[in-house]
This record gives C-alpha cells, structure tokens and sequence, in this order.
C-alpha cells in the first residue's frame, strides 16, 4: 500500500511537474528578491537622513510589514485591490507586490543598521583624504556595510523562499498546488500518495532553504572577527 | 469609502471566536515550542552522543522549511499512514515542530554567549557541571536570549495565520468564508487586519517591556 504511493511520485511527468512546480515558487521569490532589494537599498539610504517624517513614515512602513502576517497582506491585496481599484490582478502580480514590498521593508532596515553601524571615524577620514561623497561611499562606506548586511539578506531570501509557499492559498500553481492535483488525480490508485508527495515537497523546499541558511551562517563566522 | 456598518458589528462575534482559537493554538505552540527548544539547547550543552546529531538535524529541518508544508504533511500526509489527529491537535503539533527549532536556536545562542571565564569560575569553585548549567550558565543565558525568544514567540502567534490551510475556522477563514458570501471584502478584510492588530499590538509592547526588565535586573542598565 506505501509502495504504491511511492510510485506516484515518478509516474508519468509527475516528477518533472513537482519541480516545475517548485521554480514557479523560486521564480516569484527571485523576482520579489530583486525589486525589494532594489527599493530597499533606496530606503535604506532614505532613512539614514536627518528628516524627521521620512523616518518616521518609513519605520511605519516596516512595522506594518513586521506586525501583520504576510498571508494576510496577501489577501488584502488580492481580494482588497479588485474591487477597490476595478483592476483584476492574477495571484502571481499579488505575490510579486506583497513580497517585493516586505522585502524593500527589511532590506531597508538592514542597509540603514549596516550604514549605521559604521564607525563615524570612517567618514571622517575619508573626508580628510579628500574624498568625494561619491568615492567615499563606493570605496569606503559600501563595501563595510555590504559586508555587515550580507548574512541577514540571505537569512530574508531563506524566509521569503518560505514563504512563497503560501501563495498556493491565493490560487497560484506552484509546487504544493501540483502536488495536491497529483494526490487527488490518484485518490483511488494510490490513497497513501499525500504522504509521499508532501514528504518530498518538504524535502524540495529544506534542499532548497539550507544551502543558503548553511552560507548565511559561514559569512557571518568569518566576518565577526 | 462606504462601509457597511451592520455588516460589521454583525460578523464580530464570528471574529471573535477566530481569534480565541487563535490565541489558544499560540499560546500552546509557544509554550511547547519553549520546552521543547529549552530541551533541545540543554541537550547541545551536555553534547550528548548521538542524539546531539538528531538534535541539529531537527533544529535544521524545522527552521528551513515552509510551516504551510509542514502541516499538509503532519495533516493530509501523516494521516495515510495511521496516526490521526484532530486539526486541532495537527496545529499545534505542527507549530511546535517549527517554533521548536527557532526557541532552540535563541537558547543556543545565549548559551554559547555567556563568557568562558564564568563557566571556568564555576568549575574553579568546584561546581558540578550540573549545579554550573543551573545556576550559572542558564540564568544568564536565558537573559540573553530574551530578545530573541520574544521576536519568536510574535513570529509564532503571525504563523497562526496560516493553520486555516488545514480547515481549521482561524482568522484568515473567517474572512474568506465572509468575502465570499456576502461580498463584504473591505469590511471583512479591515477587521481581518484589526483583529491582528489587537493581537499582536499589546504583545509587542509587552514584550518590549519584559525585555527592559529583564536586562535591567541582570546587567542594571
């Protein structure tokens, strides 16, 4: 009886439907990755100026995103924005906003903390030296803080490579909606399929999670000292 | 924006209910999630042959997979195999299997921040190394580790947000259910992103709060 669900997994195009399944997830999260980080080195850089109600609407910004779950801005926006703005958006578009928005939020955060953490004296110096502001922070400012913030982006790419897995609860086709049409296409043939099919999917998404989780951790051991 | 008031103070009952379930599913996964990691750390300290192994392993896979996955798994998986559970019983179970691997992690991380010099002090003075772990090492390491178990404990009550995958009627149900019967979706959405703020608002502030206090009686500042 276990057998034959086992099978289920390399019948047919299942299995090349499985992963297909799993880059429609790694696609959302790379796009979602790109634009939040490109809009969040942006905020980053916003909120490290002296203006009080920049700060103080950006910090907003990124509580809102801490505070209330991604599934549910998902929601808000896919079921929120149709009727609202008269405009139909598939569930892949929702995702790409939701997840590029939170990214910007975090990756903001991390590019301000990794700015400000760098001493005072590093500005200073460079300054003495002559430099110019563009040249201070290409040669000096940037590469610190890309170092400092490098862990905690890749620790966001892991959570947010998670996360995608919650688009299957708007209607997108990723690698748990596939499983669920090969578990129900065999309910007869193969009952136990829903255990291996799952079990495989979370194995997919740990194969996927841990390399980067396994660098994260390697990065941030060499640049503490 | 015309909202339908009726509509609203019609469906907060039913909303009220989502979030007592979602409350109760938290603070059980919470507090297994904090024994369990709790356990997990103490066995890491001790280094215990062989099932430190199982331990890493454990930490690993809950923390980098999907909680959503993790469920269908425990839920629709599991099931095929003979162990039954409730939904109930499933989230928690399942919650716990993610909040575990994230507590264990924070408990580590005090742990191994705790300074060198007080474990060789304590050895010095001729403590055991269980006497060391009770009352030397774990105060401290459970200050540190303060921060970080709190910011797991907000993260777990957000995750709650998703058990309404495996047809438990939580939050996120509720207003699914309600959009699609009457149309109502900004009311219900409004109140679906209010009752997470009612949730998770006096939590955070709480914790902010603990936090403080704790620093403030181990380190005076």
């Amino acid at each position: 009886m276990l057998n034959s669900g086992i099978n289920v997994l390399f019948e047919g195009s299942n299995f090349e439907r499985l992963l297909g399944g799993l880059l429609v997830t790694l696609e959302i999260a790379l796009l979602s990755i790109i634009i939040g980080t490109l809009l969040g080195i942006l905020m980053g850089l916003l909120r490290t100026l002296q203006s009080r109600p920049i700060r103080f609407v950006l910090r907003l910004y990124l509580e809102t995103f801490r505070i209330i779950p991604i599934l549910v801005w998902l929601y808000v926006v896919y079921f929120g924005f149709t009727p609202l703005l008269n405009v139909n958006i598939s569930g892949e578009l929702t995702a790409i906003i939701v997840f590029s928005l939170w990214g910007a939020a975090e990756i903001g955060d991390l590019v301000r903390g990794a700015l400000e953490s760098l001493p005072k004296h590093q500005v200073e110096s460079g300054q003495a030296l002559g430099l110019t502001y563009g040249q201070l922070y290409r040669h000096v400012l940037i590469p610190q803080a890309v170092r400092r913030m490098l862990p905690g982006s890749i620790n966001l790419a892991t959570r947010m490579i998670k996360t995608t897995s919650l688009v299957v609860l708007i209607g997108v086709v990723e690698v748990v909606k596939v499983g669920q049409q090969i578990i129900e296409l065999g309910v007869i043939k193969a009952p136990s399929a829903s255990f291996w099919v799952y079990g495989f999917i979370f194995i997919l998404y740990f194969l996927v999670c841990y390399p980067l989780s396994r660098l994260s951790k390697r990065f941030e051991r060499r640049w503490q000292n | 924006m015309n909202l339908d008031w009726d509509f609203i103070v019609e469906s907060l009952p039913l909303y009220g209910e989502a979030m007592w379930l979602t409350l109760k599913i938290a603070f059980f996964a919470i507090l297994f999630s904090l024994v369990v990691g709790l356990l997990c750390s103490i066995v890491l300290y001790y280094k215990v042959k062989g099932i430190s192994g199982i331990i890493v392993a454990y930490i690993e896979l809950s923390r980098n997979t999907p909680l959503l996955v993790q469920l269908y798994f425990l839920y629709y998986g599991f099931t095929k195999i003979g162990l039954h559970m409730s939904e109930m019983t499933c989230a928690i179970v399942g919650m716990t299997f993610l909040g575990g691997g994230y507590m264990a992690e924070a408990f580590r991380g005090g742990i191994e921040a705790v300074s060198k010099t007080q474990t060789e002090s304590g050895l010095s003075l001729g403590l055991s190394k269980i006497q060391l772990a009770r009352y030397v090492i774990l105060p401290q390491a459970f200050t540190i580790s303060v921060p970080s178990l709190g910011a797991n404990a907000i993260f777990l009550l957000k995750e709650t947000s998703i058990v309404g995958a495996i047809a438990l009627l939580d939050l996120m149900n509720v207003a699914k259910d309600l959009i699609g019967m009457y149309y109502k979706t900004t009311e219900s959405l409004i109140l679906l992103v209010l009752a997470y703020l009612v949730l998770l608002l006096p939590l955070s502030i709480l914790l902010t709060w603990v936090e403080r206090k704790v620093r403030y009686a181990e380190f005076g500042d």
